[in-house]
C-alpha cells in the first residue's frame, strides 16, 4: 500500500514561500513523475514528502494516517538520492544491508533480501566490492538495492539519472520502469527531463515555482496542456507558441502548433518560411523554419527522405484540428 | 638533447635545497652518532676517548630510563585521546550554523598561535597555582581544598597544557573533513532509520577516520619532542621526566655529552617505531 496525499501542503523558507498551499493526490502503486524547470520546487516537494524538510503548513497522509510529523524513517519511504548517496567505507552488501541493520531484522532475513535484491539488479558479482569501485550505472544499482529491500510502501527517486551518461541513462530508464511493473509499488520520480517524465510515468504532475499547473497521464498531457507553460514545456521539440495577428485570426492571443502537425506542401500554406537548420535523425527530419512576420524560428517534423537545405523555401500548412488556442490568461480555450 | 640538459639544470637547480636538507639531517645524526661512541665530559676533562656501547648500556640501565619511557607514552597517548575526543566533538558542532561562526571559527584556532613557553607559564600561574590560580579560586569558591596541580597530577597537568595547545590542530583538521561530508549521506542514513547517534557512528566517524589518522600521526611525531612545557613547569620532577628532557638533563645538566646521544639514537629509534606502527594503521585506512 502506498497511497500519499498532500493536503494544503505548504513550504516556507524564512519569507520565502516555495510552495503555496497544495493539494495533491498519489494513488497506490502509481508511478507518477514531478516535472518542471530548475527550482520549481519539485526536488523540495519530495523531500517534504520524504520528511527531510518540515511543512510549514498542511498535511501528508500516507496511507490515510497522519505523517506530516513523523521522522523520515518512520513513513515507511525509501528515497534514491541524485547523489546516490551510498555509504563510501562500506561494501555493496553492507549498504545494501544498512536500513535492514538499523531496523533489526534477523541475519537470516538480512541476508535473503539482500540475495533478492541482488539477484533482481544483478549485482550479485559486486557485493563484496565498495562503491568506489563501481561505474555509476552500478552505484545507481546498489541504491536502488538499498531502497527495495526495506520493502517501503513507495519510492522516492529525485533526479536518479542526470549523473549518468546518455546511453546509461536511456537503459537505467527501463530498468526503472521495469522494476515498477514487477513490484507495483507507488513510485514518485523527480525529475527536469520532459523525455523522462513522458516516458516513464503514470502520471505527470507538472510544477512552475511551486505551483501545480497540471496533473495528467503524458498523453493527457501532451494532446490537451491546460495553459501555454504546460504546452511549451511537454514535448519534444517543442510546440510552436504563436501569439499576434496569426493567433487572433483564430480568436485567441497564442495558438500553438506541434511540430508533427505542420504539413509541408507545395505552395500557398499558412507559414512561409525559409529553412535555417535541418536535422535529419534518420527517421525524422527536423526542419527549424524562419517565417516572415515571426520571431522565433518554427519547428517542423518531416519524414526521414524529405530533403532540404539551408535557405531553401518552404511552405506550412497546420492541421487544423490539432490546433492548440490558449486566451489572455494564458488558459486553453477548448 | 634538451631532455639531457633539462635533467641537469633540474638536478642543479635542486641541489641547494638537497645540500641544505642533508647538511641539516645528517650532520646532526653523524655527530650524534660519533658522540654516543665516546666518554666526552666538556667540564671533566673533555674527550676521554672511545667507549664502544658503553653509553647505551648506561643510558638503559638507568634508573630513570624506563620511567621516562612510561612518562613519554603516557604523555603523548593522553594528548592524543583529549585531542581526538574533543577534537571530534568541536568539529561536529562548529560545523553547525550559528550566530557569529566566523569569528568563534578564528578564536578556537587561537590557542595554536601561542608559543608553548608562554602558554605553559599561562597555565602554570594562572591557572593552577595552588595560592592565586583560577583553579584554586574556583576550589575555593566551592569550599574544596585547592590543589596543586603540578605536583599533585603532574602528569596530567601537562597533558592538559599540551592538549589545549593541540586541540586547535585537531579540530581545524577535523572541521574540514566534517564539512567535505556529503550532507545526502546523512539523509540517506536518516531515511534509512539512523537515529542521530547511530549515524555518527555508521556515517560521520568513518568519514573522519583519514582525518584521525592525519591527525594522529602528525601530532604524535610533535608530542614525541615536547620540552618547554616541561621545562617551564615541572623541570621533569614528579615522574615528568620524558626521553626527551632525561636526553637534554644528561647532556646539560650532567654535562655527559655521551651518553645523552646514546638517549638521542635510543629516541631516533623509539620514534621511528612509533611511526611504523602508525604508518601500519594509516596505510590501511588511505588505501580505500
Amino acid at each position: 500500500m502506498g497511497r500519499i496525499t498532500l493536503d494544503k501542503v505548504v513550504k516556507r523558507f524564512g519569507d520565502v514561500e516555495v510552495i503555496p498551499p497544495l493539494d495533491l493526490t498519489i494513488e497506490d502503486g502509481e508511478f507518477t513523475v514531478f516535472v518542471g524547470p530548475s527550482g520549481c520546487g519539485k526536488s523540495t516537494l519530495l523531500r517534504l514528502i520524504a520528511g527531510l524538510e518540515d511543512v510549514s503548513a498542511g498535511e501528508i497522509r500516507i496511507d490515510g494516517k497522519p505523517a506530516t510529523d513523523l521522522p523520515p524513517a518512520k513513513r515507511g519511504l525509501a528515497m534514491v538520492f541524485q547523489s546516490y548517496a551510498l555509504y563510501p567505507h562500506m561494501t555493496v552488501r553492507k549498504n545494501i544491508a544498512f536500513p535492514m541493520k538499523m531496523a533489526g531484522l534477523s541475519q537470516e532475513e538480512q541476508d535473503a533480501r539482500i540475495k533478492k535484491a541482488a539477484d533482481a539488479l544483478n549485482l550479485t558479482d559486486y557485493l563484496d566490492r565498495r562503491p568506489g569501485q563501481l561505474s555509476g550505472g552500478q552505484r545507481q544499482r546498489v541504491a536502488i538495492g538499498r531502497a527495495i529491500v526495506r520493502e517501503p510502501a513507495a519510492f522516492l527517486f529525485d533526479e536518479p539519472l542526470s549523473n549518468l551518461d546518455a546511453a546509461l541513462r536511456v537503459g537505467m530508464r527501463l530498468e526503472i520502469s521495469e522494476l515498477h511493473e514487477r513490484l507495483k509499488t507507488t513510485m514518485i520520480y523527480v525529475t527536469h527531463d520532459q523525455v523522462e517524465a513522458m516516458t516513464m510515468a503514470d502520471k505527470i504532475v507538472v510544477l512552475r515555482a511551486g505551483i501545480v499547473e497540471q496533473v495528467g497521464s503524458p498523453l493527457e498531457l501532451y494532446k490537451n496542456p491546460r495553459n501555454l507553460f504546460v504546452a511549451g514545456f511537454i514535448g519534444s521539440p517543442k510546440m510552436n507558441l504563436i501569439d499576434g495577428e496569426r493567433a487572433k485570426a483564430h480568436d485567441a492571443t497564442h495558438i500553438g502548433i506541434r511540430p508533427e502537425h505542420l504539413k509541408i506542401v507545395e505552395s500557398g500554406g499558412t507559414f512561409t518560411g525559409k529553412v535555417l537548420v535541418s536535422e535529419h535523425l534518420g527517421s525524422d527530419t527536423f526542419f527549424h523554419v524562419k517565417v516572415d512576420g515571426l520571431d522565433e524560428p518554427m519547428t517542423v517534423r518531416a519524414g526521414g527522405e524529405v530533403n532540404m537545405r539551408h535557405g531553401d523555401t518552404i511552405h506550412l500548412e497546420p492541421v487544423s484540428e490539432h490546433l492548440h488556442r490558449f486566451g489572455p490568461d494564458g488558459l486553453r480555450i477548448a | 638533447m634538451s631532455t639531457q640538459h633539462s635533467r641537469s639544470a633540474a638536478r642543479l637547480m635542486m641541489a641547494p635545497a638537497v645540500i641544505v636538507l642533508l647538511a641539516w639531517m645528517l650532520v646532526p645524526l653523524t655527530m650524534t652518532l660519533w658522540f654516543s661512541f665516546k666518554n666526552y665530559l666538556p667540564l671533566r676533562g673533555g674527550d676521554l676517548g672511545w667507549t664502544g656501547f658503553d653509553n647505551y648500556a648506561r643510558f638503559v640501565t638507568s634508573s630513570a630510563f624506563w620511567p621516562s619511557v612510561y612518562a613519554t607514552l603516557v604523555i603523548v597517548g593522553g594528548v592524543l585521546v583529549i585531542t581526538i575526543f574533543f577534537g571530534v566533538l568541536l568539529a561536529l558542532l562548529l560545523d553547525q550554523p550559528f550566530w557569529g561562526q566566523g569569528v568563534v571559527r578564528i578564536l578556537v584556532i587561537a590557542p595554536f598561535f601561542v608559543m608553548p613557553t608562554v602558554s605553559a607559564l599561562v597555565w602554570k600561574n594562572m591557572f593552577m597555582d595552588p595560592v592565586n590560580g583560577l583553579f584554586a579560586h574556583l576550589w575555593r569558591f566551592f569550599g574544596a581544598e585547592p590543589v596543586s596541580w603540578l605536583s599533585e597530577a603532574p602528569l596530567f597537568s601537562i597533558i592538559l597544557i599540551v592538549s589545549w595547545q593541540w586541540l586547535p590542530f585537531a579540530t581545524l583538521i577535523l572541521l574540514t573533513a566534517t564539512q567535505s561530508l556529503d550532507s545526502e549521506q546523512l539523509e540517506a542514513a536518516e531515511m534509512d532509520g539512523a537515529p542521530p547517534l547511530k549515524r555518527f557512528w555508521h556515517i560521520i566517524l568513518p568519514h573522519l577516520s583519514r582525518a584521525i589518522t592525519v591527525v594522529l600521526l602528525i601530532q604524535t611525531i610533535f608530542l614525541l619532542a615536547i620540552f618547554a612545557e616541561i621545562f617551564v613547569t615541572t623541570q621533569g620532577s614528579f615522574g615528568t621526566r620524558t626521553l626527551t628532557y632525561l636526553i637534554y638533563q644528561r647532556v646539560l645538566e650532567s654535562q655527559n655529552v655521551g651518553l645523552g646521544s646514546a638517549g638521542g639514537v635510543y629516541a631516533i629509534i623509539l620514534a621511528n617505531i612509533v611511526a611504523i606502527f602508525l604508518m601500519r594503521i594509516v596505510g590501511k585506512n588511505l588505501d580505500t
